[in-house]
């Protein structure tokens, strides 16, 4: 014990170095921001839907106005409109979410850029031309509108789903395999669960351009809310032309909540 | 190899005094082509790998050591050759079954994040369907292996964690269904040279007590030389150049290629073969947290030292204050000193030089089993040793 190093020891005023120190992640940061406009949008929603029952319960209607406005010719548009989304985004979803999945696997990754190319081209066409074009091949009516809006709005589901997948680290998917996960067990436990949020926002997308469309709808017949604001535009009476308007908008932002609550709900935790 | 503690108790199988888990692994003229190459990736290789020992691959990146290694767990298939792990030809096994059986470790973990750190190292037990109680026990058994409490880390996800600790939840869920193998793909690689250090220091340790057969890829010669029983220095096309123990691939590269791949400083890399457990460390006194300061003091004055190390109540030293500081607290602090450079007994001189300098401290404290006291290293014992080795080099 003779020879004690020449240590300046106790001499330590500054912090660790940061090797052990966790970044702790503040379990709220992630949706601060993103909890409060959760809760703006369905508040101007239903502001909006106030403000246009008020004025439908108070206005001075004509005979052709009352008519078109009435509670139960408003209520089967509006049903109609939800139909031809419902419908058109379940085909959608069915058709472009194992698309978009199977272009990610090895053998078929070469095909991606032909697909993505048409659908691309689906959603570049006009979207009143690619109706009218559709109802002269397959005639007027409800199942025409319902091909024509899958073919608008398959292309952004395909598309995040693509970049989704494709967006997973490539080292995680090798991790997987290199325990033993199988190709099949790989996709479901760590590609699809990483790609949600990508796959919900496309998701979220093809939705409120599915409301927005499904107006057109009643050019080859469809029905739905365009019914008001067409014949708003042909007889010119305003605040039919507006309601329709107004009544569509405010769908879509109901709907585009409702994509953000589920992708804020599906997200996976720990990202 | 001098290891001053007793070796852990030995299992079933022992060699020498070291319980070995792991089995040889045999590659027979193993070849790799990929479809429009003219040159193969990985030529004719023929390497047998003794169980129990860490081999290390090393080379210029593109030489086809990570191929090589990737051929092992047939993430890669071979075009041509055998591969025998143990006894068994395992080239045409499923490789999904076949990877269960072998850990595999990549740089920075390679964890799912958005799983949490229990379910990472579950993955593997899981899938060999073990029970829940058992998988939940092997969880907790490992993350305790790796130096993670399992109850503050089980539930977390990884991005809550260091770089390190994200890393060791890498070789823990390697480690899950104990496998007798484990391969390493640079998995020290992203991670800044301390917490390497460390990193590497844990894995000694681990080995030590596990004795799997560890094939890791490394592009840092120094890491090679620290933690293999034996280094390949591969050239292009896999070519084995040298397969050799660290000690004599230093003193006797084969090649002049071997030669330049170890570098100019080789002699100085002979700091990287001395390991702290070679060298004689310096006691000093020490002192219990929580015990009066006039003792500590009186006993660290008679022998003559001018500072104490403090031990917790589990004999772990957390810090050492001067016989000064001592005096102006009546108890000695329980305080963990955060900065106190520590190394372990098979930490490597350089090692020891690092986390020195990162420190700026003219010492360090060695800890041995159980991270207990080892003793004390000056810096000047480093110095002794880098004379020395430029002296025989002269000489």
């Amino acid at each position: 014990m003779t020879a004690a190093p020449e240590v300046r020891a106790g001499d330590a005023p500054e912090p660790a170095p940061a090797e052990e120190t966790a970044r702790h992640a503040d379990p709220s940061a992630a949706g601060g921001g993103g909890w409060r406009a959760l809760l703006l949008q369905p508040a101007l929603v239903v502001l909006g839907v106030v403000a246009f029952l008020v004025w439908r319960l108070t206005a001075d209607l004509s005979d052709t106005e009352a008519r078109q406005l009435g509670w139960a010719v408003l209520g089967d548009s509006i049903r109609e409109h939800l139909a031809l989304t419902a419908v058109a985004a379940v085909i959608v979803l069915l058709i472009a979410i194992p698309l978009g999945i199977a272009l990610t696997r090895r053998p078929l990754r070469r095909l991606s850029p032909l697909v993505v190319g048409i659908a691309n081209t689906g959603q570049a066409a006009p979207a009143i031309g690619l109706f009218v074009l559709l109802a002269t091949w397959l005639g007027f009516g409800f199942g025409t509108t319902v091909v024509a809006l899958v073919v608008y709005a398959a292309l952004p589901v395909l598309r995040n789903t693509m970049v989704g997948i494709e967006g997973v680290d490539a080292r995680l998917v090798e991790a997987g395999r290199g325990m033993g996960m199988s190709a099949l067990a790989v996709l479901l436990r760590v590609e699809l669960p990483l790609a949600v949020p990508v796959l919900l926002a496309g998701v979220r997308t093809a939705l409120v351009l599915l409301v927005g469309t499904a107006t057109l709808a009643t050019f080859i017949d469809g029905g739905g809310l365009g019914v008001l604001i067409n014949t708003g535009i042909t007889l010119s009476l305003d605040s039919l032309l507006i309601s329709g308007a107004v009544l569509v908008a405010l769908l879509a932002l109901a709907v585009d909540w409702l994509g953000r609550l589920v992708e804020h709900v599906a997200r996976p935790k720990g990202l | 190899m001098s290891e001053t503690a007793p070796a852990p108790s030995a299992g079933p199988v022992a060699a020498g005094d070291r319980h070995i888990s792991g089995v040889p692994i045999r590659l027979d003229g193993v070849t790799k082509r990929y479809p429009g190459q003219e040159q193969p990736a990985v030529d004719d290789v023929t390497l047998e790998i003794a169980a129990g020992e860490t081999v290390m691959f090393v080379g210029p990146s593109g030489c086809g050591k990570t191929t090589l290694l990737k051929m092992l767990n047939r993430l890669i298939e071979p075009t041509s050759g055998r591969i025998h792990l143990g006894d068994e030809d395992v080239t045409d096994q499923d490789a999904d079954q076949l990877r269960r059986r072998i850990g595999y470790v990549i740089q920075a973990g390679g964890l799912f994040p958005h799983m949490t750190v229990g379910t990472n190292v579950g993955m593997v037990p899981r899938m060999l369907k073990w029970d829940k109680e058992r998988t939940a026990a092997r969880i907790d058994e490992l993350l305790d292996l790796v130096g993670l409490d399992p109850a503050v880390y089980r539930d977390r996800y990884p991005r809550e964690l260091s770089g390190g600790q994200q890393q060791r939840v890498g070789v823990a869920r390697a480690l899950a269904a104990d496998p007798p193998i484990l391969l390493m793909d640079e998995p020290f690689g992203a991670v800044d040279p301390i917490t390497r250090q460390r990193l590497q220091d844990e894995l000694l340790r681990i080995q030590e007590e596990l004795g799997k057969t560890i094939v890791f890829v490394t592009h840092d010669f120094d890491e090679a030389v620290k933690l293999g029983d034996k280094i390949v220095v591969f050239d292009v096309g896999a070519r084995v150049v040298q397969y050799d123990t660290p000690e004599r691939i230093l003193a006797e590269p084969a090649e002049d290629y071997v030669a330049d791949f170890v570098g100019a400083g080789a002699t100085l890399k002979q700091l990287t073969l001395t390991r702290v457990g070679d060298v004689d460390l310096v006691q000093v006194t020490t002192a219990v947290a929580g015990s009066p300061s006039a003792e500590a003091v009186a006993a660290a004055r008679a022998a003559g030292d001018d500072f104490v190390v403090v031990l917790d109540a589990r004999g772990r030293p957390i810090s050492w204050p001067t016989v000064a500081e001592l005096t102006r607290t009546a108890t000695v602090p329980q305080t963990v000193d955060e900065r106190l450079p520590v190394v372990g007994l098979r930490s490597t001189l350089n090692d020891a030089l690092d986390t020195m300098l990162a420190a700026s401290q003219g010492g360090v404290v060695v800890t041995g089993r159980r991270d207990g006291l080892a003793g004390v290293m000056a810096v000047e014992t480093v110095m002794a040793a880098i004379q020395r080795s430029r002296t025989e080099a002269a000489g």
